[in-house]
């Protein structure tokens, strides 16, 4: 156990020392936490409209009005003909063509019914439903009041309605902030935990210092508790940077507790430096591990559930998510920064996580045994 | 003379990386992977969201509507409660997406007072989610309420007709495409390219090419070689994956996308070599290649992240990052088929940045050996 | 009287298709500086690495300060120093932190690591230095640095791995002072090395070649049976008839 002291002193020694780690560690999460949340924003707003109008009527234009007033679209685009509009849309100067047909409201009067077009730009597939969605809404609440001032009211047959009545919790206010700012939290250290250390033992390989402690009296053990230890406070420094800043600079204070955070956090970095771990006992140069490290922790986002949600996936994609510990991670961190949710509710991401620690730190001294012999 | 000096380095370079082959095998997977999850795992659709029913009517009115709810491919059907205060345990323990609420009386005031109601609490720690949920929801109400109605169309109605340009499924694929192509190429270039070119200064090796008769560029113009070769590769991969597996078709002309990608590819090696100008270790190559190339090629090509969304200082910090421009070059040729005129722009822009970028590493590299 | 300490009877290291180290035998004993000579690739790393517990052999038997190498290894270990050319010291860390440190490991108590602290840095007339970075000495104080401490725990058997590369002959000298001062006080020194004066310096020399030991003796006798003027031709004859390139 002595053996094990010295060793984090001298890890914390070097640690303080190399002026690299400091800057990477903490620039990178201030800068990821300060601007990627001001960049993650997937709300459908601000949509270019081009509006191609052939009917020039009061009511036409009264549509169109409403349409801006919504707030959701800009009218980028008047044009004269689809044509024109089309090339606005190539141009990606508009998001949306509303073209409204030549006697368009006389045919309304006259017919009772009338038509209009609408076509989308929908490369991006979320913003093209939505945007349409918001439009035909807008266009559903316009009818409704056209009906409304046109017939008599007598002559309104009851139908039955069922009201819909809405609401929304846990976000109120629909800041897209409070739900990616936890989540890009994780990734960072998520990123940082294991790149680092499988990094830092490889690096020893690299360069032959690890010959020394091969032939000192330092069990296995100790020698890589010691590489952990300080890797997991260092982890546990940036968590709470990090909560600080989500705090300060978007005003994200967890309706849970912050120790119900730092509990799963503890459990969930032994899992991620027992990756991390793992990678160095395959890589055989510092260019590999950087490579597969980076490899790894890129395919844990995409399937974690931070940008696209998991249960859009696939089965095997789903399983692909239940086998990445930082789904799990984020998850817990939404429910408890935005839910409320305490440590009863997460007890089966804890149970999760605890099995990756054990299967990733194990399968690391096995591996580890073997390169010595 | 040059030619063959080079092609020596080219080809020692070239064992280097064919050696390494865990190296090689995840630079050339790494798209397909990306490939194959963007196409077929990820996507910001949403379906099978899992939701909870508060039925306390549970009559023949109710029950039907709660059927069509779960029939739907949005939603999934988790469990049903049976009580109010039920409803914020199960969200707490993040099992479900929204909770659907039917009172008691549900049948009676449907047919006594043609008035019913019916509450939707959505989970709006994912915005997106929670609205298109919520119209998916309202959607399939307003359709049951119709089919109570007798059959009757109401006067005056306004029909919509909707058409949905260049990619009329909706497939995600066709946004994510252009974008896996930047990131690979940003990656596989600058990256790799960096950290090479700073191993030999790191392990010593570098005096001994610098006294080679090469010219020192040279030499590490011999260095990005074998990467651009990689990158090609990476190209016709990921196009032909996109084509083949993905049903996203190449609208516009082949050789004008190959053309900017190369330029693209150009581009990212010269910002590869001029990071490893700075780095003097492996390790601080790396992170500088991710917080100066991943990160912002990530966050400002747009392909993740409307660009439009961000606050306009973020939109202009986006127009420094090369991917951004490539993005929209590949979206306006490969998907909607656009020729060379609409895009002359952009690639101005990018043969501009090559040349200030080469021109800056050829300066320092001139200026400082070591 | 004199106690063997090092034992090796027909050790060998066998790779794919290829060994390494073939059949070895030889004694060392307690206060001998043997010097371990050979070319390139002759096997002499590996056989030391058999030596001190970093690789298992393929057969054979060796000893070293009582234990056995198959199964002992962990208290070899503990019985041994280490130097190697590549790397003793971190650099980053200052020069009373690597005392500290190796202190540490080896089992050395506070107060004798304290101890130590003082006597070494005494020794060294490494006083001023005492917190600047090993990075900043010059490489002929970190050799004699590294040897100290790799003798901090005065280890039976201490095995050097070409420690004096890269010094200048005056600084070689004074590393060969304390290795014979460490002799005088029992410690056996193991020692590998490419300058064949220094081998004039040990009191037996062992040279591989392609594996096998093909002299054994002390340098003077060693000078006169093969009829050279000095050890440096001794090697080359027996180095001529080596088969195996690096």
């Amino acid at each position: 156990m002595r053996t094990l002291r010295f060793l984090l002193q001298k890890e914390l020694r070097q640690m303080r020392r190399d002026p690299a780690i400091w800057r990477i560690l903490f620039l990178m999460p201030v800068i990821q936490l300060l601007i990627l949340p001001l960049a993650a924003d997937y709300e459908v707003k601000n949509i270019n409209l081009s509006v191609t109008d052939h009917d020039r009527s009061v009511y036409s234009q009264l549509l169109v009005r409403k349409v801006i007033a919504s707030g959701y679209f800009r009218l980028t685009d008047y044009s004269p003909g689809f044509g024109t509009a089309l090339r606005a849309v190539e141009r990606d100067k508009a998001d949306l063509i509303l073209e409204i047909p030549p006697r368009w409201d006389r045919d309304l009067i006259k017919d009772g019914s009338a038509t209009l077009f609408i076509a989308v730009n929908a490369i991006n597939g979320v913003k093209a439903g939505l945007g349409a969605a918001y439009l035909q809404g807008i266009i559903q609440d316009y009818n409704a009041e056209v009906r409304a001032k046109w017939l008599a009211p007598a002559r309104m047959n009851p139908q039955p309605v069922i009201e819909v009545q809405y609401s929304d919790w846990f976000n109120p206010h629909m800041n897209y902030r409070f739900f990616m700012v936890p989540g890009i939290l994780v990734m960072l250290l998520t990123m940082i935990g294991s790149s680092f250390a499988s990094n830092n033992i490889v690096r020893e390989i690299e360069l032959g210092t690890i010959e020394q402690i091969n032939v000192s009296p330092i069990r296995k053990v100790h020698f890589i508790l010691g590489k952990l230890i300080p890797f997991w406070l260092l982890s546990m420094l940036i968590l709470t940077v990090g909560l600080i800043l989500a705090r300060v600079v978007f005003g994200i204070v967890p309706l849970g507790h912050y120790a119900t955070i730092y509990l799963f956090a503890g459990v969930y970095l032994l899992s991620i430096l027992g990756l991390g771990l793992l990678m160095s006992t395959y890589a055989q140069t510092q260019q590999q591990s950087m490579l597969v490290s980076f490899f790894i922790t890129m395919i844990f986002n995409l399937m974690s559930g931070l940008y696209t949600p998991v249960e859009s996936m696939p089965e095997w994609g789903q399983w692909i998510a239940r086998l990445t510990p930082v789904s799990y991670f984020i998850q817990v961190m939404r429910m408890v920064v935005l839910k409320g949710s305490g440590v009863a509710d997460i007890v089966p991401h804890i149970l999760a996580v605890l099995g990756f620690a054990v299967v990733f730190n194990g399968w690391a001294i096995l591996n580890y045994k073997k390169r010595r012999g | 003379m040059i030619m063959k000096q080079l092609l020596v380095f080219v080809r020692k370079e070239w064992y280097h990386i064919w050696r390494d082959r865990r190296t090689l095998l995840i630079l050339i997977g790494m798209p397909i992977i990306q490939i194959v999850l963007y196409g077929f795992a990820l996507t910001n659709e949403v379906k099978n969201s899992n939701i909870a029913v508060l039925d306390a009517a549970q009559d023949a009115s109710s029950i039907p509507l709660v059927q069509e709810i779960a029939a739907s491919r949005y939603f999934h059907l988790l469990r049903y409660i049976h009580s109010p205060r039920d409803i914020e345990g199960v969200f707490r323990k993040g099992k479900i997406r929204m909770a659907i609420v039917i009172p008691r009386d549900f049948r009676n005031d449907l047919l006594h007072t043609n008035h019913a109601q019916v509450q939707l609490i959505a989970d709006a720690s994912d915005p997106n989610t929670a609205n298109t949920l919520t119209n998916y929801a309202v959607a399939i109400i307003n359709t049951y309420q119709s089919s109570l109605n007798v059959d009757q169309s109401l006067p005056y109605s306004i029909h919509t007709q909707l058409r949905m340009l260049y990619n009329p499924e909706l497939k995600g694929a066709y946004n994510f495409v252009p974008g896996v192509m930047a990131m690979v190429l940003m990656l596989v270039c600058a990256m790799m390219t960096s950290i090479s070119i700073v191993k030999e200064k790191e392990m010593g090796t570098m005096e001994v090419i610098l006294v080679s008769p090469l010219k020192p560029f040279r030499i590490v113009i011999a260095k990005t070689i074998p990467y651009l070769l990689i990158s090609f590769v990476n190209i016709v991969t990921i196009l032909l994956l996109s084509v083949y597996a993905l049903d996203v078709p190449i609208a516009g002309s082949l050789v004008l996308l190959v053309a900017e990608s190369l330029l693209f590819t150009g581009l990212s090696l010269s910002i590869g070599i001029l990071i490893s100008n700075s780095t003097r270790s492996q390790q601080t190559a790396m992170f500088t290649s991710m917080m100066s190339l991943f990160l912002p090629t990530l966050i400002f090509s747009g392909f993740l992240f409307p660009v439009e969304n961000m606050p306009v200082p973020l939109q202009v910090i986006a127009n420094v990052v090369p991917a951004k421009w490539y993005f929209i070059i590949v979206k306006d040729v490969m998907i909607k088929g656009a020729g060379f005129e609409a895009v002359w722009k952009e690639t101005l822009v990018l043969a501009g940045m090559m040349t200030v970028l080469l021109g800056i590493s050829i300066r320092n590299f001139k200026i400082r050996l070591t | 009287m004199s106690e063997t300490v090092i034992s090796a009877k027909a050790l060998t290291k066998r790779f794919a298709g290829f060994t390494a180290v073939d059949a070895i035998s030889f004694d060392v004993r307690k206060g001998e500086i043997f010097g371990f000579l050979g070319a390139n690739g002759a096997g002499k790393t590996t056989a030391m690495r058999m030596l001190c517990g970093l690789s298992l052999p393929s057969s054979g038997e060796a000893r070293v300060a009582g234990y056995d190498v198959y199964r002992q290894t962990e208290l070899i270990k503990r019985n041994i120093g280490y130097m190697s050319q590549k790397f003793s010291l971190y650099e980053d860390l200052t020069v009373k932190e690597n005392i500290e440190f190796y202190g540490g490991i080896y089992r050395l108590s506070d107060a004798r690591i304290r101890e130590k602290i003082r006597e070494l840095l005494e020794q060294l007339q490494l006083g001023d230095q005492a917190n600047s970075l090993v990075r900043s000495l010059p490489l002929g104080w970190k050799q004699k640095l590294a040897f100290s401490i790799a003798i901090v725990h005065d280890p039976a058997i201490v095995f050097l791995d070409e420690p004096t590369g890269g010094v200048d002959p005056i600084m070689r000298k004074e590393f060969w002072g304390m290795i014979y001062a460490a002799a005088d006080r029992g410690i056996t020194v193991f020692v590998t090395t490419h300058y064949m004066d220094e081998a004039e310096y040990c009191h037996r020399v062992s040279i591989m070649v392609d594996g096998r030991i093909e002299a054994l003796d002390d340098p003077g006798t060693l000078i006169r049976q093969h009829g050279a003027a000095s050890m440096d031709e001794v090697f080359l004859q027996l180095a001529r008839k080596a088969t195996r390139k690096e």
